[in-house]
């Protein structure tokens, strides 16, 4: 028998309410209930980040979280990040001036990691980025273009806050 | 003139879309009505199946069926087509879509299950029961290259696929003579491409228009449609075959897999659409890798370190079919004597077949290994003399005067090897600099005062890229003034979209952001093959910049029939076609192509053809010759055999570069796809039952932010005169040399142990092993 449960999500300002099975991942939820694909679903076993999401505005691995434990939760996808007038987040900028993207997509998970990171620490060291990304696996990039829009960012923080 | 997109770091069109995530992977895409995918997996390397019973599978509410080979039939029951057949394949043995009765590696598809949803077909496909027969396995290639080892499939009575040869000049007569002849061993190891996103495909059957669609991770939609066509005796215009945005390839998303093609035949027998998206279990279990290679190589040379001749056998770990013929293992000899002009040459590769997964290129294929060896050589040979190892490359390589060079090689299909352009010394001259050679053994000193063990790594490589015939390119000016390029090709990643729109925009005086860019859809009017290889800057760019030119060409002609003035007399600039010295006179070219686009009953201006696009084909009979030397400082603990890398350097000459941003890009990643093979990734089987132990991102470890260096990227352009751009490939330069360089810098930190490394991975266990047989070795 399926073990059925309703919840209430609310993901960037946007409520959701979907009665799904009990074993739903989160990221699952979010990219096939909700519709929200940016959320990508890299390793399944919380190695490569590509999953990562705010929750509660904290950066998490939505693939090995169950859907009902993000129950009443605010949740904050890449969708989220930018503005709701279009402008990015100067994490976003900064991977665009960067070159900290190529095939994109192991980008959502170093986005939300990196924003997060960046709300607590705003001057970070390049040997402390390094350190955070350290759970976002990248094939393309080398990281090198991560590292410089992460540190580019933090400065753009400093200077004109979000 | 608007200002010129070529040569600029000129921001990408794709990321607008990435960093909002709007990107629109396999994955992301869905078609009403659609299915989920499962597959059963062999779970034994190499066993006869006595049954499959799929009865508690099918019994499962939400599954909507369960399918074994026999049970699809008809046209299923033929092998899959074998891409880049060759008469050295010694048994062209290529994979059923679901095994038949004998599987040959853990992770070969045995039975695929339809679901509601992906959740019931993996609970489904749990319950499927395979009954197995084990027979004995070989994932060992020596092993299975000894006669009295047990067959890879049973039909065969030995393992050799092919052998493959390389040979030119005069071999046994330079080794008889020369004055010195080193031998050395060396195994080589590169594991699994780890694209982020896995593979993934969704197929659709429209029954009115009998049409399939097929949305697939690939680096190959026109490949990919070609085999399905053959594969289900259908025409290709009723098959379209679209990569969306793909998450990675690096070479494997090349090849055409048992999963797409069982997709496209379970939409065509159900009648409803079907997804399958490969998690990285499976990834590491089925898509194809890069493994073992075992060498003995001999160098002959002068005294003063001119190499005579190279010559060596490789056992090469093919896996268990030849999905991709022998690109790999051809990739693996061609390259000789990369950088060096070395007259001599005699490669022998034994392709040997072993219960793994099946083995196509990665990122650079056979190339890494090749300049493993060759750059290996260098070293040992300015070892054993006593040569500085930059001396030693001075004295070896083709020098500028040479090019064109023909290095005495022949290609299978009988065309002359000849590196078209470079300055390879040059190169090298640029990264001693760079690395601050002169200095080193001050900072060695320095660095052994406290306690370290720093070492340099220094080597050159060359590429070749741009492989012929074809990839072609479509430029049109749309009604709306909106330049428009459509390629066949697709991309995963490096920018495409992007130079595509700079060398278009270019003949316009326009911005990328006034070109639309199509990828990737076998719909495209223009056709191509792969994005593979190095090869579409130097085969799509210049068709992009041919076909753009014929568009140009037209509009001035038709502006000057209405202007009554000649062509030579106008320009165009912001889009828009002046008169030179009268600006009130000009025509937009969204105007040009309103009118020749024309309405039923308006004729089309005097003498002209509909519409104003061209398709265009740059069709080279040769490769391109990327080159470039690489330097890495790094330090080794000798206590725990760690590497830490310090500081990486690259020069790079990919002939005239098209967007240094994205080059550098290309090289960085690269570099750090090197660096893992090197220090990090192995793909591990379990000798005695062939099963694979490194199944996840924990056991299989990649290369992360915290181990990479500083890479530093310096240009050179020796434009290719194969091409009217002059642009050579840029995708696997960074990769290839990355390997050879970082053990070279490994070994030059230990030599005062006499540390000789001819192995990759290396890791830190492994080096202290290595450690502890030089001190032994001193000792004794």
């Amino acid at each position: 028998m399926k073990d059925l449960r309703t919840i209430h999500v609310l993901i960037n300002g946007m409520s959701y309410q979907r009665t799904i099975e009990t074993r739903m991942t989160l990221a699952d939820f979010i990219r096939h209930e909700c519709g929200l694909t940016g959320t990508h679903v890299g390793c399944e076993h919380g190695v490569c980040g590509a999953c990562t999401i705010h929750l509660n505005g904290e950066a998490v691995r939505s693939c090995i979280m169950f859907a009902v434990q993000a129950d009443g939760a605010e949740v904050t996808t890449v969708e989220g990040l930018a503005s709701p007038d279009g402008k990015y987040h100067p994490i976003q900028q900064a991977f665009k001036n960067n070159n900290g993207l190529q095939c994109g997509f192991c980008t959502p998970g170093m986005l939300m990691t990196c924003s997060a990171f960046l709300r607590e620490y705003s001057n970070p060291s390049e040997r402390e980025v390094r350190e955070v990304i350290s759970g976002n696996i990248c094939r393309c990039t080398g990281y090198q273009g991560i590292v410089n829009a992460t540190l580019e960012a933090a400065a753009a923080i400093r200077k004109g806050g979000l | 003139m608007g200002a010129r997109n070529v040569g600029a770091a000129v921001q990408r069109l794709e990321d607008d879309r990435l960093l909002r995530g709007q990107g629109r992977y396999v994955d992301d895409i869905h078609v009403h009505g659609e299915l989920a995918v499962a597959f059963v997996r062999s779970s034994e390397a190499h066993a006869r199946i006595i049954s499959v019973d799929t009865s508690a599978a099918v019994a499962l509410q939400g599954v909507i069926g369960v399918f074994t080979l026999a049970d699809l039939g008809g046209l299923t029951l033929k092998p899959m087509i074998l891409a880049n057949p060759s008469p050295l394949i010694r048994h062209p043995i290529t994979q059923h879509v679901l095994a038949q009765d004998e599987v040959c590696y853990v992770g070969q598809t045995i039975a695929v299950v339809v679901a509601e949803n992906r959740y019931v077909a993996e609970d489904a496909a749990q319950l499927v029961q395979v009954e197995y027969e084990v027979l004995p396995a070989v994932v060992d290639a020596r092993q299975a290259r000894d006669p009295l080892s047990p067959p890879v499939h049973q039909k065969f009575s030995d393992n050799l696929a092919a052998k493959v040869s390389w040979k030119f000049g005069d071999v046994d007569g330079v080794f008889s003579k020369a004055p010195y002849v080193f031998r050395e061993s060396y195994f080589q190891h590169r594991g699994v491409p780890h694209s982020m996103e896995c593979r993934g495909a969704l197929a659709q059957y429209d029954q009115q228009a009998d049409q399939i669609t097929l949305w697939t991770s690939t680096q190959s939609p026109f490949l990919v449609r070609r085999f399905i066509a053959q594969f289900l005796e259908r025409d290709e215009s009723s098959i379209r075959v679209v990569a969306p945005d793909v998450g990675g390839g690096f070479g494997p998303k090349a090849a055409h897999y048992p999963e797409e093609l069982l997709l496209v035949v379970l939409a065509l027998k159900l009648k409803r659409p079907v997804k399958w998206t490969e998690d990285r279990l499976e990834h590491f279990l089925a898509t194809t890798q890069q493994r073992d290679q075992w060498w003995d190589v001999e160098v002959a040379c002068e005294a003063d370190g001119k190499v005579l001749g190279i010559r060596g056998l490789c056992v090469h770990d093919n896996g268990a079919f030849l999905p991709y013929g022998l690109l790999l293992c051809m990739t693996t000899v061609v390259p000789f004597p990369g950088s060096y002009a070395i007259g001599s040459i005699d490669i022998t590769l034994d392709c040997m077949f072993t219960n793994a997964v099946p083995t196509t290129p990665i990122r650079g294929a056979g190339r890494p290994n090749a300049t493993f060896i060759i750059e290996r050589s260098m070293d040992s040979v300015a070892r054993n003399l006593g040569l500085d190892r930059t001396t030693v490359r001075r004295r070896n390589y083709v020098q500028k005067h040479q090019f064109p060079y023909p290095t005495g090689a022949k290609l299978p299909n009988g065309i002359a090897v000849q590196y078209d352009s470079g300055d390879y010394e040059k190169c090298l001259e640029m990264v001693l600099e760079a690395c601050d050679y002169t200095n080193f053994e001050t900072r060695r000193a320095e660095a052994a005062r406290h306690g370290k063990w720093r070492g340099l790594g220094v080597v050159s490589y060359n590429e070749d890229c741009g492989l012929p015939p074809y990839e072609g390119a479509t430029v049109k000016v749309l009604p709306s003034g909106k330049l428009c390029v459509e390629l066949g090709s697709c991309a995963q990643g490096q920018g495409l979209e992007t130079i595509a729109a700079q060398i278009a925009a270019d003949q316009f005086g326009l911005t990328v952001n006034d070109v639309v860019v199509k990828l990737g859809d076998t719909n495209s009017p223009a056709l191509a093959l792969s994005t593979v290889g190095s090869r579409v800057a130097a085969t799509a760019g210049p068709s992009i910049h041919l076909a753009a030119l014929q568009v140009r060409e037209k509009a001035l002609k038709v502006a000057a029939s209405q202007f009554e003035v000649s062509e030579k007399d106008l320009y165009i600039d912001a889009g828009i076609v002046f008169v030179k010295g009268l600006p009130d006179r000009n025509v937009s070219l969204g105007e040009l192509s309103k009118r020749l686009h024309a309405s039923v009953g308006v004729l089309l201006p005097m003498g002209f053809t509909p519409g104003l696009e061209a398709t265009a084909y740059h069709t080279p009979e040769r490769a391109v010759y990327s080159n470039g030397s690489n330097a890495v400082e790094l330090e080794v603990d000798i206590e725990t055999g760690e590497v830490r890398l310090m500081n990486y350097w690259v020069a790079h000459d990919c002939g005239t570069v098209l967007n240094p941003a994205l080059v550098d890009g290309q090289v960085i990643g690269g570099v750090v796809h090197g660096i893992g093979n090197a220090l990090f990734e192995h793909m591990k089987y379990d000798q005695s039952t062939g099963q694979p132990v490194t199944t996840n991102l924990g056991e299989y470890l990649m290369p992360l932010a915290t181990e990479m260096p500083k890479i530093s990227v310096d240009h050179m352009e020796s434009p290719s005169p194969v091409n009217v751009l002059g642009v050579k490939g840029a995708g696997e330069g960074g990769t290839i040399p990355a390997i050879a360089c970082i053990i070279s810098g490994i070994e030059d930190a230990l030599k005062p142990l006499g540390v000789v490394i001819k192995e990759f991975p290396l890791s830190p266990e492994r080096l202290l092993e290595l450690i502890d047989e030089a001190r032994t070795a001193t000792a004794a």
